[in-house]
């Protein structure tokens, strides 16, 4: 069992006041705080260590390489990937799917074929399948999701069928927090010859995630949301897909040889081994640093540990919630078995925006709006939403004032 | 001459199908903004003089102590201007 007071005294942020309240900060689903480690580990980097990586033979290049595959190897250890070179380091979640979309779907995907989707999509596991599919023409399904916002698993499988290249879905709802079951849809995914991606971006930071044990394809997760810095994320993907996959984007770094052809006056190109086949250009190391050690600051607390934390405030903060006014609805199951620590909820009477700018007032820091996942409030048939969503360093006391907070929203 | 910009920080609309607008005033300038508005505008409501419910002309809006307001049913930036012209300026 994690100890929150203790993990609170490495996060510096976590002792600011705004409007001269104590931060409260519950907007854990859109990025986390960031550990006093994991802002040294890249501090050190650039204070250090700062080079560009694989490029020269001098003494702090070979360091910053071995940071950076060293990282590499953090990662691909943290989710059980059979080595770094499963491991691409891209931006964040986003461009890992783009990147799926563009190196394998653009070229692989023709106007017969189908991508299945779910309703419950980040729009960042949308948008990029819509792009590509208007220009070579493939076929985009949505999977129904039931009005508790769990995954209709029925309507998945009927919108299955031998046309369908790849499934792509979250493993968590970054709305509801629903766990969803991605290992029962690979396997039904890979029946039907078809590829499984799965976005971690709401699980790998907040539960074990175990890629062999998954057996998806791909898993896209970001390192800003489990501790570790913007603009670094991972695209894992299993070797043999890997391989087979065309680079996404060309430069520096992914090749291995290009060499002038004077006979037909173009360069022949051979790709460099993986990962770095996908990572074009100077990297992103002091990131990477600051992901490995935000991995390792997660591996210490154990992420059973973090898992079962998130779900004992989920268990605190849901029925205070619901006692707390009548005009107060959540959304989507209540059911903790199957939920991560997210909550999503409105106030009858109120926007969104008006109950967050009124926690705001008591230094509370929620999400209102979309949470760029419009399809799914379409479903439950809502303008925008509340969402309060936790991580290792909540606590009971804050949900207790965050409920006394809500109890006078009611009187607006 | 004072200015819009001498009292706001940033205009951003809301995400979500309402499509309102928040207006964040500057820190330093947070409470005289305050002030001159609730000069102006009608106070239907006050609620510990954290958040007040207004209305101005024919529009009606909600003020935060935090510095912040939310705005609805503007139909475009020069209307958002002309309002926040009248109550600031």
């Amino acid at each position: 069992m994690l100890d929150p007071y203790k993990i609170r005294k490495d996060f510096p942020i976590l002792k600011r006041k705004i409007n001269n309240h104590p931060l409260i900060y519950f907007n854990n689903a859109a990025t986390s705080q960031k550990p006093r480690q994991v802002i040294d580990a890249i501090k050190d980097f650039y204070e250090n260590h700062n080079e560009n990586v694989h490029r020269a033979v001098h003494t702090l290049s070979q360091e910053a390489s071995e940071l950076y595959e060293s990282a590499h190897e953090a990662v691909a250890s943290f989710i059980n990937a059979s080595g770094m070179e499963e491991v691409v380091f891209v931006r964040g979640t986003t461009e890992a799917i783009n990147l799926v979309a563009y190196a394998w779907g653009l070229r692989s995907l023709k106007e017969d074929d189908e991508v299945v989707l779910s309703l419950m999509e980040h729009h960042s596991n949308i948008v990029p399948w819509e792009i590509v599919s208007k220009i070579n023409g493939f076929k985009i399904k949505y999977a129904d999701v039931n009005s508790d916002g769990t995954l209709n698993y029925e309507s998945f499988e009927k919108v299955l069928s031998k046309r369908t290249k790849i499934v792509c879905l979250s493993h968590v709802s970054n709305v509801t927090g629903i766990i969803n079951d991605v290992k029962r849809v690979a396997r039904t995914a890979h029946e039907h010859g078809a590829l499984m991606l799965v976005d971690g971006a709401q699980s790998v930071p907040h539960m074990p995630v175990n890629v062999k044990d998954l057996d998806a394809d791909f898993v896209a997760f970001s390192g800003h949301k489990m501790l570790g810095p913007m603009g670094i994320g991972v695209l894992y993907g299993k070797r043999e897909v890997l391989e087979e996959l065309e680079p996404f984007q060309g430069g520096g770094e992914m090749i291995r040889e290009v060499s002038f052809d004077k006979r037909t006056k173009r360069c022949s190109i051979t790709w460099n081994v993986l990962p770095w086949k996908f990572e074009a250009g100077t990297p992103n190391v002091g990131g990477a640093v600051g992901l490995m050690e935000a991995v390792r600051y997660l591996k210490r607390i154990g992420m059973n540990n973090v898992k079962e934390h998130e779900e004992r405030l989920t268990e605190y903060a849901l029925p205070r919630m619901q006692d707390c006014c009548k005009e107060l609805e959540i959304y989507g199951t209540k059911d903790t078995s199957i939920k991560c620590g997210i909550i999503p909820f409105g106030v009858n009477g109120l926007s969104s925006h008006d109950v967050a700018l009124f926690l705001d007032n008591y230094g509370i820091m929620i999400r209102s709006g979309f949470h760029c996942a419009q399809p799914l409030h379409e479903v439950f048939k809502l303008s925008s939403s509340a969402r309060a969503s936790f991580y290792i360093y909540n606590t009971r006391e804050e949900i207790d004032t965050f409920v006394e907070v809500l109890k006078e929203i009611s009187q607006i | 001459m004072a200015s819009l910009d001498d009292y706001v920080a940033r205009v951003e609309g809301t995400c979500g199908k309402e499509k309102d607008v928040i207006v964040v005033f500057k820190y330093e300038k947070k409470e005289e903004a305050i002030q001159k508005i609730l000069g102006k505008a009608t106070v239907k409501k006050s609620i510990a003089g954290i958040v007040f419910e207004l209305t101005f002309r024919s529009h009606s809006f909600r003020l935060y102590g935090s510095g912040k307001a939310i705005l609805r049913g503007l139909e475009n930036k020069d209307e958002l201007n002309a309002l926040l012209s009248a109550l600031l300026l």
